[in-house]
């Protein structure tokens, strides 16, 4: 059992759906995302995921390529994401946090390497974007034998013939991209979700966990209604580009957490 | 890996997409059934005599294949050694080897019922090639290019809208050829139902890299037979020499002699000013390390984070800081040997060309010809050294123009101070 796990027993014990938010490590600089992320969890968010910095980032829209490039301006590297990290835990021993971010600066660290540092640091899980089941040898069999989560992303593109390819190897949630994009795009319709994710739950026992296009208090309820929680990562990410203080963007996401919490 | 350990070089990739170590499907999930449709659509192609019987019409019709294997005899002269030809592939209709390869990819793309397709673009000469296809038929072209690139090669920019196609500047990241290729996967992340994805170069996730070098191989395979039929050759080249960007006209050039280990084969990278720890140059695999970006494993120029570093490059075709997988492995296993050129080398071999055999190179082959002008004159003079003329020079004679101190808006053609 990981902290994800116990996680989502707990939420299905209180019958509470999951507010999971994004931000990027180090955006803008290193202090403040770290007084961002310590207060995540007073405000409601039940999973983080933190983001690792690329120059890449080939699936993300606009908003988060420049909360990477203000991270990377700011010194960020994967050394000081995992500090990050286990600072964080100092504090807190139950919120999961999941990394997510690309395969170079893992695969440049060395796999085994960075899973030991990465779970030394209190890390939960991983989402390696561009390491689909094909790629399965590199990263995710490794990282589940090191105790670590490593969690899919399930797309309107993965159609039945696919999906239990994808669900095999997956641990800790499943994510559903609700949208065929990249992060930041189009809103996601509540209606367009819900079988998508009934169909993603009849071939796991997994939680499902819808992401991508959410940017609203009402949206989040919506979408966790119809699913086991929501991700929110932009429009959080887009205060903290705007320069909101640490404060109002955590009264943001306690926004945010509440809707889905409702749902 | 030792070269005698391994029975061919030409059974490569294995299924999973992999040369040795390098290759690979490294994408997201969005992506990854449209990559596996296509490779299922390419498998089907490649054993469909139609498909191939439409290619050759259309190279031979519409490319003007097959391109001449010319023995440059001045040049031979004058570099005083091994006897020089060049594959003249800048005679191809736009100038550039890029077209073989996009002919092979939108005829797929016809296939599989695609009506948009997208490219990215760094000089402009493949984004001209799709745009040049697009309008034949009647396909609806986006290419992506990168905002200092639509700067330097304005001609080409020029040149796709006149031919229809949209050219988007990219901004994002630092606006570069790489920057042009992470747009060009967003694009088709999001239109996954009617876009094809024309990629230029060997690199790319699987079947990409094998499949651009398959459309490519029309020009070894051309060389092959042209000097063995040549008057007084009737046999298979010593040296084999191509410039590389992402490596598309070097493996098209290099794949049909893999096997053949009489023929040495040299690819020619981009050295900027000079190959140190500066980076400021596009020598992937003499600077750079193994890496993961753009859907496959190969070497990278990055830092010591894997974070991914521009390259820097005369040419804004050779300006990647990747290079096809492929490459990476013929690298490693030692098949094929790899240099450096810089700027400079380069723009002294571009002018050779011009003085000697009256062809105005593109800087890409520049590249590969200042190689020839290193090795030439230490061979012999039955040594018969086979270069890859990839481009013409048209779209760069302004940056030569700049380079060589000459005012082109001054029409007494007076030289700058
Ligand atoms: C004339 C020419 N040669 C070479 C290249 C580099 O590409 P590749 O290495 O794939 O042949 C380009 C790319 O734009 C080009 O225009």
């Amino acid at each position: 059992m990981t902290r994800i796990d116990d996680t989502f027993s707990r939420l299905k014990d209180n019958g509470k759906k999951a507010f999971v938010s994004y931000v990027m490590a180090g955006d803008p600089d290193y202090d403040t995302a770290l007084e961002v992320v310590k207060g995540l969890p007073a405000a409601g968010v039940d999973i983080i995921e933190l983001g690792l910095p690329f120059t890449d980032p080939m699936a993300d829209g606009p908003t988060i390529q420049l909360a990477g490039q203000r991270a990377l301006e700011a010194g960020m590297t994967l050394q000081k994401t995992l500090d990050m990290a286990a600072e964080f835990r100092k504090g807190d021993d139950t919120t999961p946090i999941v990394l997510m971010g690309y395969y170079n600066p893992i695969y440049s660290r060395g796999v085994e390497q960075f899973l030991a540092d990465a779970k030394a640091a209190g890390i939960d899980g991983l989402i390696v974007v561009d390491l689909p089941p094909e790629e399965d040898d590199e990263l995710c069999i490794p990282a589940q034998a090191a105790g670590l989560n490593f969690i899919r992303l399930a797309t309107p593109t993965t159609d039945d013939k696919r999906l239990p390819k994808v669900l095999q190897n997956t641990s800790g949630f499943v994510y559903y991209v609700s949208i065929t994009g990249i992060t930041g795009a189009a809103n996601a319709e509540a209606g367009d979700v819900g079988p998508e994710v009934a169909r993603i739950k009849a071939a796991t026992d997994l939680p499902v966990i819808v992401g991508f296009g959410i940017k609203t208090p009402e949206r989040s309820e919506a979408i966790a209604r119809v699913a086991d929680g929501a991700v929110v990562g932009s429009a959080i990410v887009e205060k903290i580009g705007a320069g909101e203080s640490p404060a109002d963007v955590l009264a943001f996401v306690k926004s945010l957490a509440d809707g889905a919490h409702r749902a | 890996m030792a070269e005698d350990l391994i029975n061919s070089f030409m059974t490569g990739p294995d299924e999973g997409g992999r040369f040795g170590k390098f290759g690979g499907r490294f994408v997201s999930e969005t992506l990854m059934p449209l990559i596996l449709d296509l490779e299922a659509e390419y498998e089907k192609a490649k054993t469909d005599d139609s498909f191939w019987a439409e290619m050759d019409d259309l190279w031979k019709h519409y490319v003007g294949r097959p391109s001449p294997l010319y023995y440059a005899e001045r040049l031979t002269e004058r570099l005083g050694g091994a006897k020089i030809y060049l594959k003249r592939d800048e005679l191809n209709h736009t100038g550039a080897h890029k077209i073989n390869n996009v002919l092979g990819q939108i005829i797929l793309a016809r296939r599989m019922g695609k009506t948009r397709i997208i490219a990215e673009t760094g000089a402009g000469q493949h984004g001209v090639a799709t745009a040049t296809v697009c309008a034949k038929f009647g396909l609806k072209c986006i290419v992506y290019m990168g905002a200092h690139d639509v700067e330097r090669q304005a001609p080409n920019v020029f040149r796709m809208r006149l031919l229809g196609a949209e050219v988007v500047p990219v901004t994002s990241g630092r606006g570069t050829l790489k920057d042009a290729m992470n747009d060009a996967l967003r694009d088709w992340v999001t239109n996954v139902r009617d876009t094809f994805y024309c990629i230029g170069t060997v690199a790319g996730p699987h079947p990409y890299p094998a499949m651009v070098r398959d459309f490519q191989s029309i020009i070894g395979k051309e060389v092959r037979w042209q000097l063995a039929a040549q008057e007084g050759e009737g046999r298979l080249p010593d040296t084999v020499i191509a410039a590389i960007g992402g490596g598309s006209n070097a493996m098209g050039l290099f794949f049909p002699f893999l096997d053949d280990k009489s023929v040495r084969i040299i690819g020619v990278e981009a050295g900027g000013k000079g190959v140190d720890d500066k980076f400021e140059h596009c020598a992937s695999l003499t600077g750079g390390r193994p890496g993961v970006l753009h859907g496959n494993r190969t070497y990278l120029l990055q830092d010591g984070d894997g974070q991914i570093l521009e390259g820097f490059s005369i040419s804004a075709g050779l300006d990647y800081p990747g290079i096809g997988p492929e490459h990476s492995w013929l690298h490693e296993t030692g098949r094929a040997e790899y240099v450096s050129i810089t700027d400079k080398e380069a723009l002294a071999a571009f002018q050779l060309s011009c003085e000697t055999e009256g062809i105005i190179p593109a800087l890409e082959p520049s590249h590969a010809l200042a190689h020839v002008q290193k090795i030439a004159p230490e061979l012999p003079a039955d040594h018969i050294i086979v270069m890859n003329m990839c481009g013409r020079g048209d779209k760069d004679i302004f940056t030569v123009a700049k380079h060589l101190g000459f005012d082109m808006s001054d029409t007494e053609g007076r030289e700058m101070e």
